[in-house]
């Protein structure tokens, strides 16, 4: 049974939980307002804001010096494509480890979660070659498969995780009912983990779009997302933060939003178990 | 029947004709994102005007990174990129690979004998040119004039390192939040070490000897970087062990620097519109200790044309667009003479407007002054005034400024920085091979 909070203990939680919030979300705010300042008030020291230069210039010069659409357009069909194709071979490997283990099945997890842990620069020579020789450099498709097989160990981790929670006597019964192995995984499996696969989905496409490594190498122009957009406005000699924070803003904005909308759906599934 | 042929044939040598009329070609140009390399996108109406055959796709990235690409690109024959942006470091070296196409047969009228002799020869290998320079610079100093003035001291045009120390010291005033000078402290091959390197030289220092073994025990190595951090101890801004280029232009603009030693390209920057000290400021070359070489460097970015590029022929009709005198005559009719990209060409620093420009001077005396072939006063095995060409030195150079930007953020000494530079480097020639 919960315990009611005294009112002096839930301001205490209240202002901890903002100052904490706000602490997470200062680095996005102060780049928000950058954005919008001149070059030199950018990077006046002691900062400025009261004081500072304002201007909407850094937007109207990043939107005529970049082809923006064509970035946006890539990120969204690499984000969602890679999680769609990840979600296609997750499901059924999820399903395997959580309802018909075997003996190497843990140690299969933790291998999978170990590559993860491993540098991406370690395998970018080998990558590119075997992108190049397949022709897949510069490609949607090429960026699709990278994405989908950088992300793949989140997305059966996390699936695992929910299909544990779900009951086996339930496929159980199911199959009994005479289901097959694919009516098994798509009618009952998948209505009853929906919020895991949900918030297993939105998650991937945040990680996806924020990718910024092989989005970079992997790229020249026609498949160039909104991360290479954004590595295009630094520069080594001159003033560029106010231009550099302009199109910060521009490439998270989309994200951010559906971030926003999907917000519930996002606590939901990663809380999905974690209270019995 | 006979019309109904005629027609046809007439139909299909149409169709055939407007294919050829509309066969174009895409060259992908990569670059960097400066002021030159922002301009030039900007005045593609005029290449495209020339060469409708030819549609520009850039990938525009920040150095660090463009180099990762270009280089994975190139090792591998990738052949994404048919017009590359490199610097004077990898030239020589990819050009000794075979990475990089031969620019002999630009045309006559480019006038390859006009590019300033230095910048040319940092990109020439075995005679053959690998690089057309888009701009050169060389590095400089930039004081207050104000500030000198209220000392009662005058810049010399050619200062010593004395003269530097004592115009630091007068300048420097902590309560107005005034440095006496702003060099760069942040860590890496092209940051710390592109100055300190450079600033060696002016003391007889050497990376190596002719045998290639590591300098860094030598007292000419010691002097330089004593010097250096009573320098930036004593009259530099606090935590500068964080500063590159782009902090130090922050600091100056802001007014917070008496002096600042660094680019050429730098003064137009300090004479912008976005400094508080534009009509202040003094330029003077880059100092000396006497010893018949000054501490300023050499470098250019210029554009290159990888050999798995499978468009060549259309990538060199750009670089030479891009890098030719008519290129220069036509930034200068469309954003002025102080924009043109400096650094490159004979007939530029001849020109009489352009000799308007209050930096012109003093960045074609600097360029000149600087010497890859023979940087230090004594011979080395070596090309490359702030830099040694060898592929190893972007390690070691990056290393060697993390343990003198330690020194100089106080979590070492002199001493002990040098001692570890030169045991580091002497571990990395052994492995690399160039000594025993």
């Amino acid at each position: 049974m919960a315990r009611a909070l005294s009112p002096r203990r839930l301001w205490l939680t209240t202002a901890a939980a903002w100052f904490v919030a706000l602490l997470i979300f200062f680095p996005v705010l102060w780049m928000i307002l950058t954005s919008f300042k001149t070059e030199p008030s950018a990077v006046a020291m002691p900062p400025q804001f009261l004081s500072a230069d304002w201007t909407l210039e850094n937007y109207a010069e990043v939107w005529a010096r970049s082809d923006y659409p064509r970035f946006f357009w890539n990120s969204v069909v690499i984000s969602v494509g890679s999680t769609l194709l990840g979600l296609l071979i997750a499901i059924p490997a999820a399903w395997a480890m959580a309802f018909v283990p075997g003996k190497k099945t843990k140690d299969l997890l933790m291998w999978m979660l170990s590559t993860k842990m491993m540098p991406a620069v370690a395998v970018m020579i080998p990558l590119y070659l075997l992108f190049q020789r397949m022709g897949l450099i510069d490609t949607k498709i090429g960026l699709v498969v990278a994405l989908m097989l950088m992300n793949l160990p989140i997305i059966i981790w996390m699936l695992y995780t929910y299909f544990k929670e779900i009951p086996g006597e339930i496929l159980e019964a199911s199959r009994m009912d005479g289901a097959t192995l694919w009516g098994e995984i798509i009618y009952v499996l998948t209505p009853m983990a929906l919020p895991g696969i949900a918030s297993t989905m939105l998650l991937n496409i945040i990680l996806a779009w924020n990718e910024a490594f092989w989005t970079i190498v992997l790229t020249t122009t026609k498949a160039a997302p909104l991360s290479a957009f954004i590595a295009s406005f630094s520069a080594p000699q001159g003033l560029f933060y106010a231009k550099l924070s302009a199109a910060s803003a521009m490439a998270i904005l989309p994200i951010l939003i559906l971030g926003w909308f999907s917000q519930k759906q996002l606590v939901r599934g990663l809380t999905f178990g974690a209270v019995k | 029947m006979t019309k109904t042929l005629r027609a046809l044939m007439g139909a299909t040598a149409l169709v055939a004709l407007a294919g050829v009329a509309s066969a174009e070609t895409t060259i992908t140009v990569a670059t960097v994102n400066n002021g030159d390399m922002v301009r030039m996108q900007g005045l593609m109406d005029d290449f495209n005007a020339k060469h409708p055959d030819i549609k520009v796709e850039w990938v525009t990235l920040e150095e660090n990174v463009l180099r990762q690409n270009v280089t994975t690109d190139i090792a591998t024959g990738g052949g994404q990129y048919d017009v590359i942006t490199i610097g004077t470091y990898e030239v020589p070296i990819w050009g000794k690979q075979g990475w990089l196409e031969s620019l002999n047969d630009l045309p006559a009228e480019y006038d390859v004998d006009d590019l300033l002799p230095a910048i040319r020869g940092g990109l020439t290998v075995d005679g053959n040119l690998f690089a057309a320079p888009f701009y050169g610079e060389s590095s400089m100093v930039m004081y207050r004039k104000d500030l000198m003035e209220a000392a009662g001291m005058t810049m010399p045009d050619a200062p010593t390192w004395a003269d530097i120390e004592a115009a630091a010291k007068a300048m420097t005033n902590r309560d107005a939040d005034i440095n006496g000078i702003c060099l760069r402290g942040k860590a890496g091959w092209g940051e710390n070490m592109a100055f300190l390197t450079a600033m060696s030289n002016s003391f007889g220092a050497r990376w190596f000897d002719e045998a290639w073994v590591p300098q860094f025990d030598q007292p000419e190595w010691k002097a330089t970087l004593d010097f250096y951090l009573n320098l930036m101890n004593n009259y530099g801004p606090a935590g500068a062990s964080n500063n590159g280029f782009n902090e130090n232009l922050t600091l100056f603009n802001q007014g917070k620097c008496g002096m600042w030693i660094d680019a050429t390209v730098a003064a137009s920057f300090v004479t912008g519109k976005d400094s508080t000290v534009a009509d202040k400021v003094g330029f003077a070359l880059a100092p000396d200790n006497g010893l018949g070489k000054r501490g300023n460097w050499l470098w250019a970015w210029s554009l290159a044309v990888p050999a798995s590029s499978d468009a060549k022929a259309e990538a060199k009709i750009f670089i030479d667009w891009a890098t030719n005198k008519d290129y220069l005559a036509l930034v200068a009719s469309k954003e002025g003479w102080a924009n043109v990209p400096p650094g490159t060409r004979t007939s530029l620093y001849s020109n009489e407007e352009y000799a308007k420009v209050p930096f012109a001077k003093m960045t074609i005396d600097s360029i000149n002054s600087a010497d890859p072939t023979a940087p230090t006063v004594k011979p080395v095995p070596y090309v490359g005034v702030q830099f040694v060409a060898i592929p190893e030195f972007q390690g070691l150079g990056t290393t060697v400024g993390e343990i003198f930007s330690a020194a100089l953020a106080g979590s070492k000494t002199a001493d002990e920085a040098l001692a570890e530079a030169q045991a580091v480097v002497t571990d990395e020639m052994k492995a690399a091979g160039y000594i025993q």
